[in-house]
């Protein structure tokens, strides 16, 4: 217990210090004493403004794409027994990326590219899901689905590449680009309040599965004779990380690399045990995130892409932690 | 005695490739039935299918009665409990929680094991004398004690009837001595019924009531272990020559199976 108890402590801290440090970086600084003022109205004026119409979706919007992605990619890696899974496994942000790519080359507007988005990614995964169910007869489930996973989301890749280069070169292809890597520049509250909805009740399905998912971490014909419907649980799962990918994708575009690294780091803290890997990875998550977030606002001239930044500042943590983990025998 | 594991004229294999037709056994509380056979015999396919994990290819199970076919995941779960051969590797969860992982037919779809669970867990890792491992991860266990923590974790599930994948295979010679002895209480001191596989034809005639041999794509028995492990039998099964003897021992004289190794 001494060990969830620290794992807990460091996921809530790195939380509350991502979160100060965000409020108080960036054109108009909000120091932590200025926070309380804003908070409970005593504060309305400049600060005030900035607070609620800029910095505290920016916020909301980085904690919600970094906490839906790692609990979305520590469900994948536990119930799929691969530490190299995603949440984008599937095809959920290949299908989401075809359909941004395709609101932006057909020169829609913002809504209707996120909703594009949203639908794809859904619709890439029920295809995947629809596919990989026609094909299985005697074979592994497990493998099936992934390998359909796999094989759809090639195609897709495909589409959008031949939509880059279709694209105009000068207006719609930095915009694909740049949605490509993912980025909260352009998030405004009603992006977020549009995408809250079903990322949140993603998160919940997963949260409320976490034990039961556990037991698809020990092989498909262990969890059934343990007495576990592991198609419809399976099902349930892939359909609340899909649905938190789905909306927080098309919120954020194609944020890579949270997904698949933040979950080893909350393993390393605090063990397998999907029911305390999951909410520790959204913490860590939504830390992670949102330090990246604000390091892309304030470090160039012009805002990084997410995707650039997760990696560059993400690879080196990861190894760090891997080095340090096997040093000290624990992993 | 109730039967709890019935298997009338069945076939089983994948697909439409049948590995084994015309196996008739049952199995009664208190009782160990042994199957032995050689690798490829279709010893694992029977167990799938006695599992429910692939379908019959023709004939019946029936679990406590009812019809195996019948009966959902968790129904299965509720009459027979299942242990895997202790595998390395897998995720580092601590032994007790391994245990508690076979409270899952006993849980709603979204509860996580409770505090009575824990307990159940703590009493099934006392009742086979390893409560000193709860904390551990399973993953630093040695396969012995990994094995008793599987068949911790089918206990708790709480079935009267147990199925277990050769339970001594890959231990060394003391723990093989003490899962056979755990067996064999569970079945003398519980009342459980238990079906279990091993390579050892020894193993059967220390402690099965019955055995069976599972080879060619036939079954032999099930009958007393002392009557159906025979040399010629094991040599058409094995390719191998072995003497079957009795010898004394403090407990009294027992039968005993030793493989030949022909001179180089």
């Amino acid at each position: 217990m001494r060990r969830g108890a620290l794992a807990w402590g460091v996921g809530v801290a790195a939380l509350v210090v991502a979160v100060l440090g965000a409020l108080a970086v960036g054109r108009f600084p909000i120091a932590p004493g200025q926070l309380w003022a804003i908070l409970t109205g005593t504060e309305t004026g400049t600060p005030a403004i900035v607070f609620w119409n800029i910095r505290a979706p920016r916020v909301g919007a980085a904690i919600l794409v970094g906490a839906s992605l790692a609990a979305a990619g520590a469900a994948f890696q536990g119930m799929f027994r691969n530490p190299l899974a995603s949440p984008d496994l599937l095809g959920v942000s290949a299908g989401a990326s075809l359909g941004a790519v395709l609101g932006i080359f057909l020169g829609l507007p913002v809504a209707a590219v996120q909703g594009l988005a949203f639908a794809g990614g859904i619709a890439a995964v029920a295809a995947v899901a629809a596919l990989s169910s026609a094909v299985r007869g005697q074979g592994d489930p497990v493998l099936v689905l992934i390998l359909a996973g796999i094989a759809l989301g090639a195609l897709m890749g495909a589409a959008i590449s031949l939509l880059k280069i279709l694209a105009d070169p000068y207006n719609q292809l930095p915009a694909i680009t740049f949605w490509l890597l993912g980025t909260l520049s352009a998030a405004t509250r009603e992006d977020i309040l549009a995408a809250a909805p079903a990322a949140l009740l993603g998160l919940v399905v997963l949260l409320l599965l976490r034990w039961r998912l556990n037991l698809l971490t020990l092989g498909e014909d262990e969890a059934r004779a343990l007495g576990v419907n592991t198609t419809a649980l399976r099902a349930f799962a892939v359909a609340g990380a899909t649905l938190a990918t789905a909306a927080v994708t098309a919120l954020a575009g194609a944020v890579g690399w949270i997904g698949l690294v933040v979950p080893h780091m909350a393993r390393m803290l605090g063990g397998p045990d999907l029911r305390r890997l999951i909410p520790l990875s959204a913490l860590l998550g939504a830390a992670f995130l949102l330090a990246v977030d604000t390091l892309a606002r304030v470090a160039g001239r012009t805002e990084l892409p997410l995707g650039i930044l997760t990696a560059v500042l993400g690879t080196p943590l990861f190894l760090w932690l891997l080095v340090r983990a096997r040093r000290g025998g624990a992993a | 005695m109730t039967t709890l594991l019935a298997a009338q004229g069945l076939s089983v294999g994948h697909g439409r490739r049948v590995v084994a037709a015309g196996i008739s056994f049952t199995l009664e509380t208190g009782q160990v039935l042994s199957l032995l056979g050689p690798n490829g015999g279709g010893k694992t396919t029977l167990l799938r299918t006695l599992l429910g994990l692939i379908p019959a290819l023709a004939g019946e199970v029936r679990l406590d009665a009812a019809p195996l076919a019948s009966l959902s995941r968790r129904e299965v779960a509720h009459r027979l409990a299942y242990v895997p051969q202790a595998a390395p590797g897998g995720f580092a969860y601590a032994a007790r929680e391994v245990v508690a992982m076979g409270r899952a037919a006993r849980l709603p779809l979204l509860a996580a094991p409770g505090a009575r669970d824990l307990a159940l867990a703590e009493a099934a890792l006392d009742r086979l004398g390893i409560s000193h491992l709860a904390d551990r991860p399973v993953t630093e266990l040695s396969g012995g004690e990994r094995q008793l923590v599987l068949i911790a974790r089918a206990l708790v599930q709480d079935a009267r009837c147990l199925v277990l994948d050769e339970p001594t295979a890959s231990l060394d010679f003391g723990n093989q001595a003490l899962v056979l002895r755990e067996v064999r209480a569970l079945a003398v001191r519980d009342g459980l019924a238990v079906l279990m596989t091993t390579h050892h034809p020894d193993h059967a005639l220390l402690v099965a009531d019955a055995a069976m041999l599972l080879h060619g794509g036939a079954m032999t028995g099930p009958m007393p272990p002392a009557d159906l492990i025979t040399p010629a039998r094991l040599r058409a099964a094995y390719g191998v020559d072995a003497v079957v003897g009795a010898l004394a021992t403090p407990q009294g004289e027992r039968l005993v199976c030793a493989p030949l190794v022909a001179p180089p």
